[in-house]
C-alpha cells in the first residue's frame, strides 16, 4: 500500500458527517458591490497603484508610444525588452526607431540567454490582460508570446492596461473572464513594484524583481 | 497544602528558553515594537468590524467546507494536476518528503537549489537533508536568506527575522558575504541580498516552493508574496517541486479571492501582496521560460490525527497568516524561538501536539493566558482558546489505552490528579470546606515555602491566621 493510499484511507475511515453549508462567495461580493461608473473604477484603480509605489499614467490608447518613448528617456532607460509577437509590442519596436532606446526581443528560450536578461536588460514592456480596482491589481496572463519573466527580471516593468479592462474586484474579473473554464500555464497578479519588510519591518522596494513598476492607464482621449 | 513537591512535566527547554527571552530587554522591546506595528497595520485593514465578521464567516465556511470533503478534494487536485502535467507525489512523513525532494533532484543532477519561502519545508527539516545528500539549498526570501546566513530558524512564520535587527544584519553581511562594507542602510542591505541571490537564481537548476492555496477544480497552485524571489524560484530553474500540507486544498477557484484577502490583510496588514503566483501547468510547447517539470509533494506528518476528531478539525482551517502570535502576550514575551516548534504562538501551540505528539509538546497547549485575543483576530475563525482547553485535558487526562492522540496523557501524575480532585471535592461541599479551612488556618505554619512553579516568581501562598468568615462573623 503507498503513501497515498495510506493517507486516503485514514481520511476516509473517519465517518462522514453531513459537510457543513456551501460558501456563497458571490453573495457576499454582490452585498458589498459598489454602484461606480467605469471612470471612477479607473480612478481607484489609479490611486491604489499609486498608493503602493507604481506610477500610473493614464493615457490616449492612440498615443502611449510617445508617453513611453518620454518616460524611457526620463529615465535614462537604453533598452527595453519587447514581445514582437504583439501588437503592442511592435508598436514600441517601431515607435521607438531611431529613439536611441534599443529595443530587445524575447524571441528565445531563456536557456539561450538567461545571463543577458538578469545583467543586460534595464526594462521591459507587457499588458496586463485586465486590472483590479480593489486592490490596485495588475492580472497578467504571460504566454509564448509575452513570457513570464518579462515582467520579473528586468528592474523597470512598464504595463499596458485598458481603462476598460478594470473590475472592481479579485472575484469578478475571475467570474466575469471565466478564469475556471481554462487556466494558463502561469497567472499572476502584480499590485505593486518588488518590495520586502523583512529587515526589521521597513519597507524596502526592489527586492527581487523590478524596482519601478510603470503603469500605462489607456483610455479613450476626450 | 500539601509539603509533598508537586509534581511538573519536563518541557524539555521551554521554560528556560521562554525566561531567557524574558530577561533579555532588548528582545523584549523588540518583539513589542514588531508586534505593536503588526497589529496597527491590521487594524488599519479592517476599520468595519461588520465587514471582518461576515468575510471571515465566508472564510471559515470555505476551509470548513474544503476540509469536510478532504479525501475526495484531494483526489479532484490529483487529478487535475495529473491532467495538467504536474507530477502528485504523497508524504506520510517528513522523511520521506526529503527522500522524494531529493530523488526529483538526483534525476535530474540538481545540485543547486533555490528556495521561496516555505514554511512545510521548514517542517521537514528539509535543508538539513539537502545538505547531507550534498544539495546546496539556498533561501531566498530576505529573511529566510539572513537566517540561513546565521543559522538560525524563522521566529516568525511570516516575517522569519523578526527578531533581528539591522545593525545585527549589517555585522552578519559584512562578516559572511565577501565584498561586502558593513552598513546600516536597510536599502542597501537588500540591494546586496538582492545582487548574491539573483546568481544564485541564475545558476539553480531546481526551485522549491510552499503552496498557499492548492485549488481542486482546475488543478492549480496558488502563491502568495511580496519579492518575487517565489516567482524566480518557480519560473527560473527547469525544474520546480512545490510542498505543502494535505489541509492546504480549496474546492474552488472563486474561494480563492476572499482567502486571498483575509490572508494579506491579517498577516501584514496589506490589501493585497505585490505577487499572487498562480500555477496550473509545466512550460508547454511553444513556451519561452518557466519549469519544464512541475511536482508537487502532499504531506501528512501527523494532519490526519486531527482531521479526525471533529472539534479539533478546525485546527486545519488555518491559513497561516500569523495574526494569531502578533496578538498573543505569550508569544510577544517570549518569541518564537522559545516553542521550539516550527510553528511558533497560538497556531503553533494547537498543531504541533499533532505533528510531534504530546509528549514533546506537553508544555505548550498551557503556554497561553486564554486572554482570547488569537481567536478574535483569527481569519478563519479558529476557536484556538478552546482548543488549547481541550489540549490541556488530552495532556493531563489518565492515559487511556484507545486514545485518539499521539502522546495523550503525557503529562498526567497520579499525584496531581489526587490532588486536584479532593480540592474539588472540598470546595464543592460547604461543610468540608469549613473543615478545611478551619485547619488550614490554624495550621498554616505548616505551609511549605517552596511550591513548585508558583514560587520560582512569585511569594508562597499562605492561608490567613484567621477566616475571612470568622471575620465576619465578629463584625455582626
Amino acid at each position: 500500500m503507498s503513501a497515498r493510499d495510506r493517507i486516503l484511507q485514514r481520511l476516509t475511515a473517519v465517518q462522514a458527517k453531513e459537510p457543513s453549508p456551501a460558501p456563497e462567495p458571490e453573495h457576499w461580493y454582490a452585498s458589498r458591490a459598489r454602484n461606480e461608473s467605469a471612470d471612477g473604477r479607473a480612478r481607484r484603480f489609479a490611486a491604489m497603484m499609486e498608493g503602493a509605489r507604481a506610477e500610473v499614467h493614464r493615457v490616449d490608447r492612440h498615443n502611449w508610444v510617445e508617453k513611453l518613448r518620454e518616460i524611457l528617456a526620463a529615465k535614462s532607460i537604453g533598452n527595453l525588452l519587447i514581445a514582437p509577437d504583439t501588437a503592442h509590442g511592435s508598436a514600441a519596436r517601431d515607435g521607438l526607431a531611431n529613439s536611441g532606446i534599443a529595443c530587445l526581443a524575447y524571441d528565445r528560450p531563456i536557456e539561450a540567454w538567461k545571463p543577458e536578461l538578469f545583467h543586460h536588460v534595464q526594462a521591459s514592456l507587457t499588458a496586463a490582460r485586465s486590472a483590479i480596482a480593489e486592490t490596485g491589481t495588475l492580472v497578467l496572463w504571460p504566454d509564448a508570446h509575452e513570457p513570464r519573466l518579462m515582467s520579473l527580471v528586468p528592474p523597470v516593468h512598464f504595463v499596458l492596461v485598458d481603462a476598460a479592462h478594470i473590475h472592481a474586484t479579485f472575484f469578478d474579473a475571475l467570474r466575469a473572464e471565466n478564469w475556471a473554464a481554462g487556466m494558463p500555464t502561469n497567472a499572476l497578479l502584480i499590485s505593486s513594484p518588488s518590495k520586502t519588510a523583512d529587515i526589521q519591518q521597513t519597507l524596502a522596494y526592489g527586492a527581487h524583481g523590478p524596482k519601478e513598476l510603470v503603469v500605462l492607464l489607456l483610455e479613450d482621449a476626450p | 497544602m500539601s509539603r509533598q513537591p508537586l509534581h511538573y512535566i519536563p518541557t524539555t527547554g521551554f521554560r528556560e528558553r521562554s525566561k531567557a527571552v524574558v530577561e533579555d530587554d532588548f528582545l523584549q522591546k523588540s518583539f513589542r515594537g514588531a508586534m505593536d506595528f503588526l497589529m496597527a497595520k491590521r487594524a488599519a485593514q479592517f476599520p468595519d468590524g461588520n465587514e471582518f465578521e461576515s468575510l471571515r464567516r465566508l472564510g471559515e465556511q470555505i476551509r470548513r467546507n474544503s476540509l469536510d470533503k478532504l479525501p475526495a478534494l484531494l483526489t479532484q487536485l490529483e487529478a487535475n494536476l495529473v491532467r495538467n502535467g504536474i507530477q502528485v507525489h504523497w508524504a506520510e512523513t517528513p522523511e520521506e518528503a526529503n527522500r522524494i525532494i531529493l530523488a526529483i533532484c538526483e534525476k535530474h543532477g540538481a545540485k543547486r537549489m533555490v528556495k521561496g519561502k516555505s514554511m512545510v519545508s521548514e517542517e521537514i527539516e528539509f535543508n538539513h537533508a539537502a545538505e547531507a545528500a550534498g544539495v546546496e539549498a539556498i533561501e531566498t526570501d530576505m529573511g529566510e536568506y539572513i537566517l540561513q546566513l546565521a543559522g538560525e530558524k524563522p521566529s516568525h512564520i511570516i516575517m522569519p527575522a523578526i527578531h533581528k535587527t539591522k545593525a545585527q544584519i549589517a555585522r552578519l553581511f559584512e562578516e559572511k558575504i565577501p565584498g561586502v562594507a558593513y552598513t546600516e542602510d536597510v536599502d542597501a542591505l537588500i540591494q546586496i541580498g538582492r545582487r548574491v541571490l539573483r546568481q544564485k537564481f541564475l545558476e539553480a537548476d531546481i526551485g522549491l516552493s510552499g503552496v498557499n492555496f492548492a485549488v481542486a477544480e482546475t488543478g492549480t497552485l496558488c502563491l502568495v508574496e511580496n519579492e518575487g524571489n517565489g516567482r524566480l524560484s518557480t519560473t527560473v530553474p527547469k525544474v520546480h517541486v512545490a510542498i505543502t500540507g494535505i489541509e492546504k486544498v480549496i474546492e474552488k477557484l472563486e474561494h480563492v479571492p476572499p482567502l486571498l484577502s483575509l490572508l494579506t490583510r491579517s498577516a501584514t496588514g496589506q490589501n493585497i501582496t505585490t505577487y499572487f503566483n498562480i500555477i496550473s501547468r509545466p512550460r508547454q510547447p511553444g513556451e519561452k521560460d518557466g519549469p519544464e517539470e512541475v511536482h508537487l509533494v502532499l504531506l501528512d506528518n501527523g494532519r490526519t490525527q486531527p482531521f479526525a476528531d471533529e472539534e479539533l478539525r478546525q485546527t486545519l482551517q488555518c491559513i497561516r497568516c500569523g495574526a494569531c502570535m502578533n496578538h498573543c502576550p505569550v508569544y510577544t514575551h517570549i518569541g518564537g524561538h522559545a516553542y521550539g516548534t516550527t510553528y511558533p504562538g497560538p497556531i503553533g501551540e494547537i498543531i504541533s501536539p499533532h505533528l510531534l505528539g504530546l509528549e514533546a509538546t506537553a508544555a505548550l497547549p498551557s503556554a497561553s493566558s486564554l486572554c482570547g485575543a488569537c481567536g478574535d483576530v483569527c481569519p478563519v475563525n479558529i476557536p484556538i482558546p478552546d482548543l488549547l482547553v481541550r489540549l490541556r485535558t488530552e495532556v493531563y487526562s489518565e492515559p487511556c489505552p484507545d486514545a485518539r492522540l499521539k502522546g495523550q496523557g503525557a503529562g498526567y501524575s497520579p499525584w496531581m490528579t489526587a490532588i486536584w480532585r479532593a480540592w474539588a471535592a472540598i470546595y464543592g461541599h460547604p461543610a468540608l470546606y469549613r473543615v478545611y479551612s478551619w485547619l488550614a488556618s490554624r495550621l498554616n505554619w505548616l505551609t511549605p515555602a517552596r511550591q513548585a512553579g508558583w514560587t520560582s516568581v512569585r511569594t508562597p501562598l499562605t492561608p490567613a491566621p484567621r477566616r475571612l468568615r470568622d471575620l465576619l462573623k465578629e463584625k455582626r
